[in-house]
């Protein structure tokens, strides 16, 4: 199926991108037109375009990925390569965040459905859900940075690196509506699976509470979180531009806005390639774990 | 039992791989190595959006401008006020007529890889540069010199172009016309020279940090993209014991009020630009620190001058241009001091006075009479509006200038304005088929400080006369002012070519531009200047 799906993706990606008007060269400037016509025979978009996408099919079948029209001492392939590990590290950081933080917040209000900390919890997730990243981002800078000073504004930093400290408020920003997703569902499939037959049945056994929700309720109740995860970590760990450009980091998400509006035909195919064949393995994985949470899966 | 085991693998994996991803990065080191040594004077500087490249053949951009003009040196270079400096070149010769520039560069020029820069080397970078194979977007910064344009129209071969090697440090320019601002040319970005042996073994990877040999007073040391380029002192270059920054980062900062706030976090020098909705805000609590300065651009609302309305209806043109108040778009829309803009060529350019439109004078009610006269000439009132497009690219700026001047247009004319916003490479595109397009909004940026750059957009034959005007008279007069080699009578020529274009009105300047940063006060020699250029060498840390 993986592959039937990413041709598909690929193809469509590549009209969609080529019926965009404008050129990947054009600006206010000037570019003479026999420059012009030079970087399109170079980069062979002077050939109808059938033939461009089916040498772009069995460019990528080999691997590679074409240079950037934009960035143009690059290549895809290593722009995609150096932007990677960034986005991984944050959006891995913040995935685990927000499933711990979430599945928490979300088995403790639907402990006491109404009550005064689902209330509270509820308003957070949905505070979460409902302020852009591009709102929460500044004020955790404004507040932890400026104001505090605890930590660096950037991610890069004052000495141009990566640091731990500096991951802390991307991370923050970035885990958020995650965690309000994820404390939501855990919470709606709980309180369902409370109500189910075999969690009777455990009550009426007498098992302690504590057993009851985190030995029988919390497995099932699972399963639409770790559906919901599958996709929600690849798109989360190839970036997110408005994150990226805030604090100033190096990840991929930039790419997916920025290499569209340069029409930067082969960047926007290679991410749309890579993120469609990061979502296609998570979704492999949600598979896998289905039949560890649920033995009517494995049985299948 | 056996789901047991499958879990523990499960879970060492997923072990292993986040300890894998979470390992420090390279850069992390790097800090912590700098940290045992000497303090050495970093320079941390607020850099706009991403360069898309290193290379000056392929740069384009103001931000990788920056950055080039710190990694390489032309010919001539710039003092910290912008002016002209020798560069490369100590000293120069002018021929009698004007043409034939002779070069002599400095001894001591070197590559950051210790190999000597001769002027073969220039001879090299100048025919690259003209190539249409390069794909060079300022392959246009040559065109003064002999055959350079028919070089870059692919009909003739490089080796024709009139730059020559008479001796190692000698190099002569021949020019097809008596260019005075060759000079200014000289320092733009794109006119550097490039390492030919590393070109012929890297190829279009010789922009990239490892294989990048440069000859400016920094060589480039690290480039992660989206977030910062780092350049190293070069030691190798001429001027290197006159330079006190060890170290340049250029940030990445296309989100200006993220900028600002790490320029308040103490993590930048100087900002690229400033967030201008906070404007005011920054005013009040960081007065000291904002520079303003004017800038070599225009901010204008162009009119398709190839199909109606506005096609040989001067008077409607003109209306439209004497129905907006240029000071209260500048003081209420804008705010950030520009300049109102009644010529097309901005104040600060060398050698010339900056014309303005004939009514500029007027008292604004006997302005707006005027305005309305003309438009019921031009056969349309308030029963029978004009009905035009005004086409913007997305930006808040352009947006609230447009409906402010749509605003003015409609109370003072009754003009019906639609404000069309679309995504910039497609207003692009339909700016320069000029089928659809009626008005659009765009800013013209001087390359070089001679008035010229702006006169030549409207010539007859300029590949990006945008506007579609075609005036004998204007074009002669462009003619006559490139071929004289007194400075006077072409100040005079250009200026008269100005008075005759504004007169015809295929364009409306709107406002001059200015360039806008913040400057922190341990930040010493930072002068403002009309061309925004600011070399990390010409600054210190206090």
């Amino acid at each position: 199926m993986a592959v039937p799906t990413l041709l598909v993706l690929v193809v469509l990606a590549f009209v969609l991108m080529r019926l965009a008007p404008g050129s990947p060269f054009s600006s206010e400037r000037n570019l003479p037109p026999s420059v012009e016509e030079n970087l399109n025979a170079r980069y062979g978009l002077d050939d109808s375009l059938g033939e461009q996408l089916l040498r772009y099919l069995g460019n990528l079948a080999r691997g590679d990925f074409g240079p950037s029209l934009y960035y143009s001492d690059h290549d895809v392939a290593d722009l995609i390569r150096e932007g990677f590990p960034t986005s991984l590290r944050l959006g891995l950081a913040a995935m685990i965040l927000a499933l711990g933080a979430g599945v928490t917040a979300g088995i403790a209000a639907a402990r006491r459905p109404g009550g005064m900390l689902d209330h509270l919890l509820m308003g957070v997730a949905i505070a979460g859900i409902s302020v852009p990243n591009f709102v929460v981002a500044p004020l955790l800078i404004l507040v932890f940075a400026v104001w505090l000073g605890w930590l660096p504004a950037s991610g890069a930093g004052p000495d141009a690196s990566l640091t731990a400290a500096g991951m802390v408020l991307p991370v923050v920003a970035l885990a958020l509506p995650q965690f309000a997703y994820v404390a939501r569902l855990t919470r709606a499939s709980m309180l369902e699976v409370l109500d189910s037959s075999y969690i009777l049945a455990a009550r009426a056994k007498g098992l302690p509470e504590r057993t009851i929700l985190l030995r029988h309720g919390l497995r099932p109740a699972l399963l639409p979180v770790v559906s919901y995860l599958g996709p929600a970590t690849a798109a989360v760990i190839t970036g997110s531009v408005v994150i990226e450009e805030i604090f100033g980091l190096p990840g991929l998400g930039r790419y997916f806005v920025q290499a569209a509006l340069n029409r930067d035909y082969f960047l926007v195919l290679g991410v749309v390639v890579f993120y469609g064949l990061l979502v296609v393995i998570a979704n492999l994985l949600v598979d896998l774990c289905y039949g560890l949470l649920d033995p009517r899966v494995q049985r299948q | 039992m056996r789901q047991k085991i499958v879990l523990a693998v499960i879970a060492a994996a997923a072990a292993l791989i986040l300890w894998r991803v979470f390992q420090p990065q390279q850069g992390e080191d790097v800090a912590a190595e700098a940290d045992a040594g000497p303090t050495i004077a970093v320079l941390r500087r607020g850099n706009g959006s991403e360069p898309e490249a290193l290379n000056p053949h392929n740069a384009r951009t103001d931000s990788a401008f920056n950055i080039v003009r710190d990694l390489f040196e032309g010919l001539t270079s710039h003092d910290p006020d912008g002016k002209v400096v020798p560069g490369v070149a100590e000293s120069w010769q002018v021929s009698d007529d004007g043409l034939v520039y002779t070069f002599t560069l400095r001894q001591d020029a070197r590559w950051s890889n210790g190999d000597p820069l001769t002027a073969a080397d220039f001879v090299y970078s100048f025919r690259r540069l003209a190539d249409p194979a390069t794909g060079a977007y300022y392959a246009a910064s040559l065109s003064p010199v002999v055959n350079a344009g028919a070089i870059i129209a692919g009909s003739l071969p490089p080796e024709e172009l009139g730059v020559e090697a008479t001796g190692p440090h000698t190099l002569v320019m021949r020019l097809r016309s008596p260019t005075p601002y060759i000079l200014d040319l000289c320092t733009h970005p794109s006119m550097s020279p490039v390492h030919r042996p590393s070109i012929e073994k890297h190829g279009d990877a010789y922009g990239r940090p490892e294989n990048l040999v440069s000859n400016g007073a920094f060589v480039v040391s690290e480039w992660v993209v989206g977030s910062y380029v780092a350049a190293e002192r070069n030691t190798e270059y001429w001027g290197n014991s006159a330079n006190a920054i060890d170290k340049v980062i250029f940030y990445n900062t296309v989100d200006t009020s993220a900028e600002l706030q790490r320029y308040r976090a103490d993590e930048l020098d100087f900002t690229g630009s400033i967030p201008l909705p906070q404007f005011n805000w920054i005013k009040q609590n960081l007065g000291k620190e904002l520079h303003i300065s004017p800038y070599l651009t225009t901010y204008y609302y162009g009119l398709n001058l190839t199909r109606p309305p506005f096609a040989g209806n001067a008077k409607l043109r003109q209306a439209l241009a004497m129905a907006v108040d240029r000071e209260l778009l500048t003081e209420r829309i804008t705010g950030t001091g520009e300049l109102p803009a009644y010529g097309w060529v901005p104040p600060g350019t060398n050698y010339y006075t900056p014309q303005s439109f004939s009514w500029a004078n007027l008292a604004p009610q006997e302005r707006i009479a005027e305005a309305q006269r003309l438009y019921a000439e031009a056969g349309y009132s308030r029963e029978r509006p004009l009905r035009v497009e005004l086409r913007y690219n997305t930006a808040d700026l352009h947006r609230r200038v447009a409906v402010a001047v749509g605003e003015m247009w409609k109370e003072h004319l009754g003009v019906e304005l639609t404000l069309v916003n679309e995504e910039f490479r497609v207003m692009i595109q339909n700016i320069r088929e000029k089928q659809v397009t009626e008005i659009f909004r765009s800013s013209w940026v001087g390359d070089y400080n001679d008035a010229f750059t702006f006169s030549q957009f409207l010539h007859t034959d300029f590949g990006l006369n945008l506007v579609g005007y075609a005036n004998p008279k204007y074009d002669a007069l462009l003619e006559q002012a490139a071929a004289e080699t007194d400075l006077r009578r072409r100040r005079a020529l250009l200026e008269e070519a100005e008075r005759l274009m504004l007169a015809d009105t295929p364009l409306i300047p709107l406002y001059f531009h200015v360039s806008r940063h913040l400057v922190k006060p341990h930040v010493r020699g930072w002068r403002d200047n009309i061309m925004n250029t600011h070399y990390s060498k010409h600054l210190s840390l206090q």
